[in-house]
C-alpha cells in the first residue's frame, strides 16, 4: 500500500494524498448513523487528467475507489466500505462556462453549490439555479448524482433532470461523455441521444467518477416572495398540492410538519415561494396560487398564514442554515433523515406513518416533502435528531430510520440516497431483471469492481 | 364572567347608526338597512355584518353613546362559529402566543413600561424621554386584544386576567408602583376599554405612550429641536379604543415641530393598514388598503410616515420605505427631536 | 473572557488517569461539521485559511471539532499531523462569525485554543510554534532579539518616551523589530503627531502583547507577558493605549481586564478616523483606486470594519473597490494565531495571503491597503510570489495618508 500511495503522490503532489490517521478517521464517517468504514488513503486530485492517471493506477492494482463530494450524503454512500481510496473531488471546484442565452453552467466535478449560486449573482444576476437545502458546500455533482431536489424543482423537476451532460471518468481509466457535449462544443441537452448520462446518476458512485457537468439555469426574478399555506388534515394535501402545483407558477413548493415549535405540533404547513419580473407579476401570481385553493379557504378549513414582509426574510434565504440547526436540537450535531421518493396521493399515509415510527422510537423528528415538478413526485422526508456522543440515542435513530424505510416501501416509495440496508430493501423489492441489468452494466464499465464496493450489491 | 356591557336599547333608540353607516368597508343602502343589521345583531341573529367585518375596530369609536358595538359583534362572531379567518391559522396563532410561564420575578422602578409581546422593540425605550425606565416584555404580559380580530373574546376573558396578574405579581406590587406606561394602543384599550367593557377588574393605572410622552416633553421643553417636517401619521385600529389619545398626539407634533399633514385616511377616516385582512384570506382587499395608504401619504408631500402600532409598521414600514417616505415609530419620532 | 483553568501546564486540558478531558469538550461533538464555517456569507470561494490551503476536511473547523472529540474519545492519538492541523488555524474567526449553531458557535476558538494547549503539554508541537514559544519565553518576543532594542525603530524621529501624555503608543512585537513593521510604525505615529495626538513610547521593559501566545495555547505563558506588561504600564499610570497591532488591540482590549490591566485602548486608525479633518491634503492627487484588507483582529474579533476605510474615504482622488470577500467575510492573510512566525501554513499556491493577493488585483485596485503589519508582510510577500510587483502595492493606510498629505 506504501508504494500505492506514492504512486498517488506522484499524481497529485504529496500535499493532497494522505494515510494518515486522523485523514482515514475523519473520512470514515458522515454526519449520519451509519458505522465507520476507513478508507486506505483519501487523495484530492486537481484535473480530470489526475483523475484518469488515479482511474488507472486504482484499477490495475483493484484498489477500491470511494468517489466524494461535500461528503453531505448523511447516509453514509462514501464510506470506503471496503478501504481503498477516498476520492475528494473538492479541489475541481471551478466555473467553466455559463451559457446565459441557452441557459446553462459547466462546471467543474467538485464545484459547490454555493459557489455557483455567489458567481451567478455576481456575473450573471439575471440567473440562478435549483439549490438544494443543503449546505452551500455540497457539490452539485454529488447532488445531481444522487438525484437531489431543490428550490426550483416545481418549476425544473429533480436535479438530475436540469442535467445537461457530463464528462466521466471511467473505473477503466476511460473519459467520456454524455449529452450534446460528446458531439457539439455546446452543452446543451441531453437529448436527442441515447442517455448514457443515467449510467452515472443514482448509482452511488459505483459506475464513474463525473469530472465536469452542465446544469440548466433559470431566470433569477427581481421580485421575490413566498406563501405559507396550512391546514389540520393530511387527507387533503394531494389535492392542496395538486391544486397549487396547478397553477404553473411555483418554484417551490415543500410541506412541513414539526412537533417543535410547539404552536406548528399537528399542523401541516406548505411553503410555497414564487418570483416575478414585477410586483405586478408577483401579485398576480400570488393571486393564483390563492384562488387555486380557495374551496378550501372558504370553508375556513386551510389558508395561507398573515406573514409581514419582514418575517417572510428568512424563508426567502436560499439555503436556510436554520435548516441545519435540527441537527442542535438534542445538543448532538447529529441528523439523518430518510427522504423517500413517492407519489403525491400517499402523502396522508407517508405522514401517518412517520408520527407512529416517531411515537415508537420515541425519537426527536420533524417531517416535510420537497414537491417535485407539478405534482408528479415527492421527495418525502422523515428527518431524526440524535446526539453523536450517546450510541443509544445513535441506535434508537437508526431503527427509527430503517422503520421509515420499510414503511416508505410499504405505501409504495423509494427511500433516497438510501443506507446499505435500504438498498438491499430496495433490490429485494426490485424487479430481478431491472437488477440484473444493473449487475451487468456495472460489469461492464467497472471489470474490477472497484468503483464504491459494498454499494447497490445483494 | 359577566356579559359585554352593552345597552340594547340605547342602541334601538339610535337614529344614526354611525357604527355601521360610517364603516368604510361594508356597504349599506342606508340608515334603515344599517339598522335592521344592527337589530339582528343586538338579537343574537344572523347578520351579513358579522361575516363581512374587517374587524378594524372603527364601530367602537363611532358609537356616539360608547356602547360597546364591536365587542357585541365579536361576542356574536364566536357563539356563531363564524371564524374570519381560517381555524388553523386561528389555532396556530393561539397557541404562539400563549402564556409561557417563562417570566421571572423583577424589582421595577417608575417608569414602566410595558412592551408587551413585543421585546424585540425594547431597545426603543431610551434616551431622556425614558430615563430611568424600567422596562417589562414577552408572552406573560401579552394584552390579547388580537382575538378581537378572530372571534375569540373567550380567550380575552381567560387570558387578560391572568395576565393583569402577573403584571401585578411580577413586577408592580413589590415594587409598590401603581400605573404602568402602554407602549401600544393594543394594551391601554385592553386596560381601559376591554377591561370595562368585559367587567375585568384592573388594579393598576395604565398610562397611554401618548400621555407619557407628552407629560415628558413638558419637563424637559430645552432639549427639544424642532423637526419641522411633515409627518403622515398610519392610526391605528387600537387607537379606537381610546380616541381622546389622538388628540395628545397633536400636542406631541406640535411641541416637537412637526406637522401632521392632513390626510384622507386619519382620524375617524383611518383606513386599516392591511395586515388583519390578510389573516382573513382577503389579500385583494390588503392590496388595495395599502395602496390607499400610501397614495394618501404620498399626496400630502410628507417626509416621515410614522406608526404607533408595530405590527402596522411591519406591514406596510417596508412598502412606505419603498415609497420613499421614511417608516418610524412615535418615540423614535420624539427621540430624534430629543437629538437623540 | 474567560481563562478559566481545567489543570495541565498549559491549563487547558486535565489528564485523569486514562481518562482525558479538555476545556469545552462539551461542544465538540454538536457540531455537524455542515461546513458553513469554511465560506464568505455569500459561498463566493473558500474562507477559512487552513482549509483553504490544505483541502483536507480535516483541517476545516469541523474537522478540527471531530478529531478532538476522537482524541478525547480515545479513538485517534496526538500526532505530528494532528498538531499541524491544529496549530495551521489562524485564529481568523472566519468559523464563529458563520457557524449556524448559537449555541456553541462563540467558543470554537476557544476550544481549539484549549486543544492546542493540551498538545503544547505534549510536546507535540510543530517545531516551527517551539521556537516561537521559546524565543517568546526567553526574550519576551519572537524575534529572540534583546529589549532594549524594542524602541529603535523610533530612532531619528522626534517620538518622545511616555511620560505624561494622552496616550501610550504601543508599536508591538512587529513595529519594533521587523524592518517592514518599523517602517510602518514610523508613518502611523507621524501621522498621529500630525493631526495632534498626544503620545509617547516606552522605551524599554515592555514585552511582546502576547495575543498570539494565548491563542497558541500558552495560557500561562500568555499571562506571564501580560502581567510584565500591566505592571510597567500601571508603573507609569498608562490610562489609554494606542496600538499599532490589531493583535495588540485586542489582546489589550479583551484579555488585560482581567488580568489587572484596564485602559482604554484604541487601534491608530480609531484615533485617526476622527481626526482626519485636522489634516491637509495636498490638491491634484491623482486619481488611485485602491482594495481595502481587514485585519482580522480589527474586523471580525473588535467588529471595527469602518475606522480604516474613513481615514481612506478622506483621501481625495482615492476609491475604494471591495474585493469579493470583505468585512464580517475578509479571507484572514494567514498570519494569525502565531502563522506569522510559526509558518505551518506554508506559502502555497493556495495559501491564503496569494490568494488574497489575486482577489485585491481582480478589483482593478493599484493599492491594496493594510492596517496591521503582520498583514502588510504577510500579504507584500504574496504580492511577490504571485508575480504581482508592480501591479499592486501593499501600503499600509496611515502610509497611504502620509504620502498625500502636506
Amino acid at each position: 500500500m506504501n508504494d500505492f500511495i506514492r504512486q498517488l503522490a506522484d499524481i497529485t503532489g504529496s500535499g493532497f494524498v494522505s494515510s494518515e490517521p486522523e485523514e482515514r478517521y475523519l473520512y470514515s464517517m458522515d454526519q449520519g448513523t451509519m458505522s465507520p468504514a476507513e478508507p486506505d488513503a483519501v487523495i484530492m486530485p486537481g484535473s480530470t487528467e489526475e483523475v484518469r492517471e488515479i482511474m488507472l493506477l486504482a484499477n490495475k492494482h483493484k484498489v477500491p475507489v470511494v468517489p466524494m463530494g461535500g461528503g453531505l450524503v448523511l447516509s453514509g454512500l462514501t464510506r470506503a466500505l471496503h478501504g481503498g481510496i477516498i476520492l475528494d473531488m473538492k479541489r475541481m471546484n471551478r466555473i467553466l462556462q455559463i451559457n446565459p442565452k441557452s441557459r446553462y453552467a459547466v462546471v467543474e466535478g467538485g464545484a459547490s453549490e454555493g459557489m455557483l449560486q455567489a458567481y451567478l449573482k455576481k456575473h450573471h444576476p439575471e440567473l440562478k439555479h435549483s439549490m438544494p437545502d443543503a449546505p452551500p458546500i455540497a457539490t452539485l455533482a454529488g447532488n445531481i448524482c444522487i438525484h437531489g431536489s431543490g428550490h426550483l424543482s416545481v418549476l425544473g423537476g429533480f436535479h438530475s433532470d436540469m442535467l445537461t451532460g457530463m464528462e466521466v471518468v471511467l473505473p477503466t481509466g476511460d473519459i467520456m461523455r454524455t449529452g450534446s457535449c460528446s458531439i457539439s462544443p455546446d452543452w446543451f441537452a441531453r437529448a436527442p441521444l441515447p442517455d448514457l448520462s443515467g449510467l452515472f446518476i443514482g448509482w452511488s458512485g459505483t459506475t464513474g467518477v463525473v469530472t465536469k457537468l452542465g446544469i440548466r439555469l433559470f431566470p433569477s426574478y427581481s421580485h421575490n416572495d413566498m406563501l405559507i399555506f396550512v391546514c389540520e388534515d393530511a387527507d387533503l394535501m394531494p389535492d392542496v398540492i395538486s391544486r397549487l402545483t396547478g397553477t404553473q407558477v411555483a418554484e417551490d413548493m415543500t410541506p412541513w410538519m414539526t412537533p417543535k415549535p410547539e404552536w406548528a405540533r399537528g399542523f401541516l404547513h406548505i411553503n410555497i415561494s414564487y418570483g416575478a419580473h414585477s410586483k405586478k407579476e408577483l401579485t398576480f401570481k400570488r393571486n393564483l396560487l390563492q384562488a387555486s385553493v380557495k374551496k378550501y379557504s372558504d370553508q375556513k378549513i386551510a389558508g395561507f398564514l398573515p406573514m409581514p414582509p419582514t418575517e417572510k426574510s428568512r424563508f426567502l434565504k436560499i439555503p436556510s442554515p436554520d435548516l441545519v440547526k435540527f441537527a442542535d436540537i438534542r445538543k448532538g450535531g447529529g441528523f439523518e433523515y430518510v427522504g423517500a421518493i413517492m407519489a403525491i396521493e400517499h402523502f396522508a399515509e407517508a405522514y401517518r406513518a412517520g408520527l407512529q415510527i416517531a411515537r415508537t422510537y420515541n425519537v426527536s423528528y420533524s417531517m416535510g416533502a420537497r414537491i417535485i415538478g407539478a405534482g408528479h413526485a415527492m421527495m418525502f422526508f422523515y428527518a431524526y435528531a440524535f446526539n453523536r456522543a450517546d450510541p443509544e440515542d445513535i441506535k434508537l435513530a437508526q431503527h427509527a430510520l430503517e422503520a421509515t424505510n420499510t414503511a416508505a416501501l410499504e405505501i409504495g416509495g423509494i427511500p433516497w440516497k438510501s443506507e446499505l440496508p435500504a438498498q438491499k430493501q430496495i433490490i429485494n423489492k426490485m424487479d430481478q431483471n431491472t437488477f440484473n441489468l444493473m449487475n451487468q452494466i456495472r460489469s461492464v464499465l467497472d471489470p474490477n469492481h472497484i468503483m464504491n464496493p459494498g454499494n447497490w450489491e445483494k | 364572567m359577566p356579559a359585554i356591557k352593552f345597552d340594547p336599547e340605547l342602541c334601538a333608540s339610535c337614529e344614526t347608526v354611525d357604527c355601521l353607516m360610517k364603516c368604510q368597508y361594508i356597504e349599506f343602502a342606508g340608515i334603515s338597512d344599517a339598522k335592521a343589521e344592527k337589530l339582528k345583531i343586538n338579537a343574537g341573529e344572523n347578520s351579513r355584518v358579522l361575516n363581512e367585518c374587517l374587524t378594524c375596530y372603527a364601530c367602537q369609536e363611532y358609537c356616539p353613546f360608547g356602547n360597546n358595538p364591536f365587542y357585541l359583534l365579536v361576542e356574536l362572531q364566536e357563539k356563531k362559529g363564524i371564524l374570519p379567518a381560517p381555524k388553523p391559522i386561528v389555532e396556530e396563532q393561539l397557541r404562539m402566543m400563549s402564556p409561557k410561564g417563562r417570566i421571572t420575578r423583577q424589582k421595577v422602578r417608575s417608569p414602566v413600561v410595558n412592551m408587551c409581546a413585543f421585546p424585540m422593540l425594547t431597545g426603543c425605550v431610551r434616551g431622556k424621554l425614558f430615563e430611568g425606565a424600567s422596562v417589562i416584555s414577552g408572552n406573560d404580559i401579552f394584552c390579547n386584544i388580537m382575538w378581537l380580530h378572530f372571534a375569540k373574546n373567550s380567550v380575552i376573558r381567560d387570558r387578560v386576567p391572568k395576565m393583569i396578574d402577573n403584571i401585578m405579581s411580577f413586577y408592580l406590587k413589590d415594587s409598590k408602583i401603581d400605573e404602568m406606561v402602554c407602549f401600544h394602543d393594543e394594551c391601554y384599550g385592553t386596560y381601559t376599554s376591554v377591561a370595562e367593557a368585559f367587567g375585568i377588574s384592573v388594579p393598576f393605572k395604565p398610562i397611554h405612550l401618548f400621555d407619557y410622552i407628552n407629560r415628558r416633553l413638558n419637563e424637559i421643553p430645552d432639549l427639544i429641536k424642532p423637526i419641522n417636517e411633515k409627518i403622515a401619521y398610519q392610526r391605528p385600529c387600537s387607537n379606537r379604543l381610546s380616541p381622546e389619545t389622538d388628540k395628545i398626539l397633536d400636542d406631541i407634533f406640535i411641541k416637537i415641530g412637526a406637522e401632521r399633514v392632513p390626510r384622507k385616511h386619519d382620524r375617524e377616516n383611518a383606513l386599516c393598514c392591511g395586515g388583519v385582512p390578510r389573516a382573513q384570506q382577503r389579500d385583494e382587499l390588503a392590496d388595495e388598503l395599502v395602496e390607499k395608504n400610501i397614495s394618501d401619504m404620498l399626496s400630502t408631500g410628507a417626509k416621515y410616515c410614522v406608526f404607533n402600532c408595530p405590527f402596522c409598521m411591519a406591514t406596510l414600514g417596508q412598502e412606505v420605505a419603498e415609497h420613499g417616505l421614511m417608516p418610524i415609530l412615535v418615540s423614535d419620532l420624539v427621540l430624534i427631536a430629543l437629538g437623540e | 473572557m474567560s481563562l478559566t483553568k481545567k489543570s495541565g501546564k498549559s491549563g487547558c486540558y486535565a489528564k485523569v488517569s486514562e481518562d482525558i478531558t479538555m476545556l469545552h469538550e462539551e461542544i465538540l461533538h454538536r457540531c455537524f461539521r455542515c461546513g458553513y464555517c469554511k465560506m464568505p456569507s455569500s459561498y463566493i470561494d473558500l474562507n477559512c485559511p487552513s482549509y483553504l490551503a490544505f483541502r483536507f476536511e480535516t483541517y476545516s473547523p469541523g474537522g478540527r471539532m471531530w478529531l478532538l472529540r476522537a482524541w478525547l474519545d480515545g479513538k485517534i492519538t496526538l500526532s505530528k499531523r494532528f498538531s499541524e492541523i491544529m496549530f495551521s488555524c489562524t485564529a481568523c474567526g472566519n468559523c464563529t462569525e458563520h457557524c449556524p449553531f448559537p449555541g456553541f458557535k462563540d467558543l470554537l476558538l476557544e476550544a481549539f485554543t484549549a486543544a492546542r494547549g493540551a498538545f503544547l503539554d505534549e510536546g507535540l508541537v510543530p517545531a516551527g510554534v517551539r521556537d516561537y514559544l521559546t524565543r517568546m519565553q526567553l526574550h519576551g518576543n519572537p524575534y529572540g532579539l534583546p529589549a532594549k532594542k524594542r524602541a529603535d525603530w523610533a530612532g531619528g524621529t522626534e517620538i518622545a518616551p511616555f511620560t505624561d501624555q494622552e496616550y501610550l503608543f504601543f508599536a508591538g512585537d512587529e513595529g519594533a523589530y521587523d524592518t517592514r513593521g518599523q517602517e510602518i510604525a514610523r508613518s502611523a505615529a507621524k501621522l498621529l503627531a500630525k493631526a495632534g495626538i498626544s503620545f509617547g513610547i516606552l522605551t524599554m521593559g515592555e514585552n511582546s502583547d502576547g495575543n498570539d501566545v494565548r491563542a497558541s495555547g500558552e495560557t500561562a505563558l500568555f499571562e506571564e507577558l501580560a502581567k510584565n506588561n500591566t505592571d510597567l504600564f500601571n508603573k507609569k499610570n498608562v490610562k489609554k493605549i494606542i496600538t499599532l497591532s490589531p493583535h495588540g488591540f485586542n489582546a489589550f482590549k479583551k484579555d488585560y481586564p482581567e488580568l489587572g490591566g484596564n485602559y482604554q485602548v484604541f487601534h491608530y486608525t480609531q484615533v485617526l478616523a476622527f481626526n482626519m479633518g485636522k489634516l491637509k491634503f495636498r490638491e491634484n492627487s491623482d486619481p488611485v483606486l485602491a482594495t481595502y484588507h481587514d485585519p482580522c483582529y480589527l474586523g471580525r474579533h473588535n467588529m471595527d470594519y469602518y475606522s480604516s476605510r474613513m481615514m481612506l474615504s478622506a483621501v481625495p482622488g482615492l476609491k475604494i473597490a471591495e474585493m469579493d470577500r470583505n468585512k464580517q467575510n475578509a479571507l484572514c492573510c494567514g498570519g494569525g494565531g502565531g502563522n506569522f512566525f510559526t509558518d505551518v501554513l506554508s506559502s502555497g499556491n493556495e495559501s491564503p495571503a496569494r490568494s488574497r493577493v489575486r482577489e485585491a488585483k481582480a478589483t482593478g485596485a493599484t493599492i491594496m491597503a493594510v492596517s496591521c503589519p503582520l498583514c502588510a508582510i504577510m500579504l507584500e510577500d504574496a504580492v511577490k510570489a504571485e508575480g504581482l510587483d508592480g501591479d499592486l502595492r501593499i501600503m499600509e493606510v496611515s502610509e497611504i495618508v502620509n504620502d498625500r498629505i502636506l
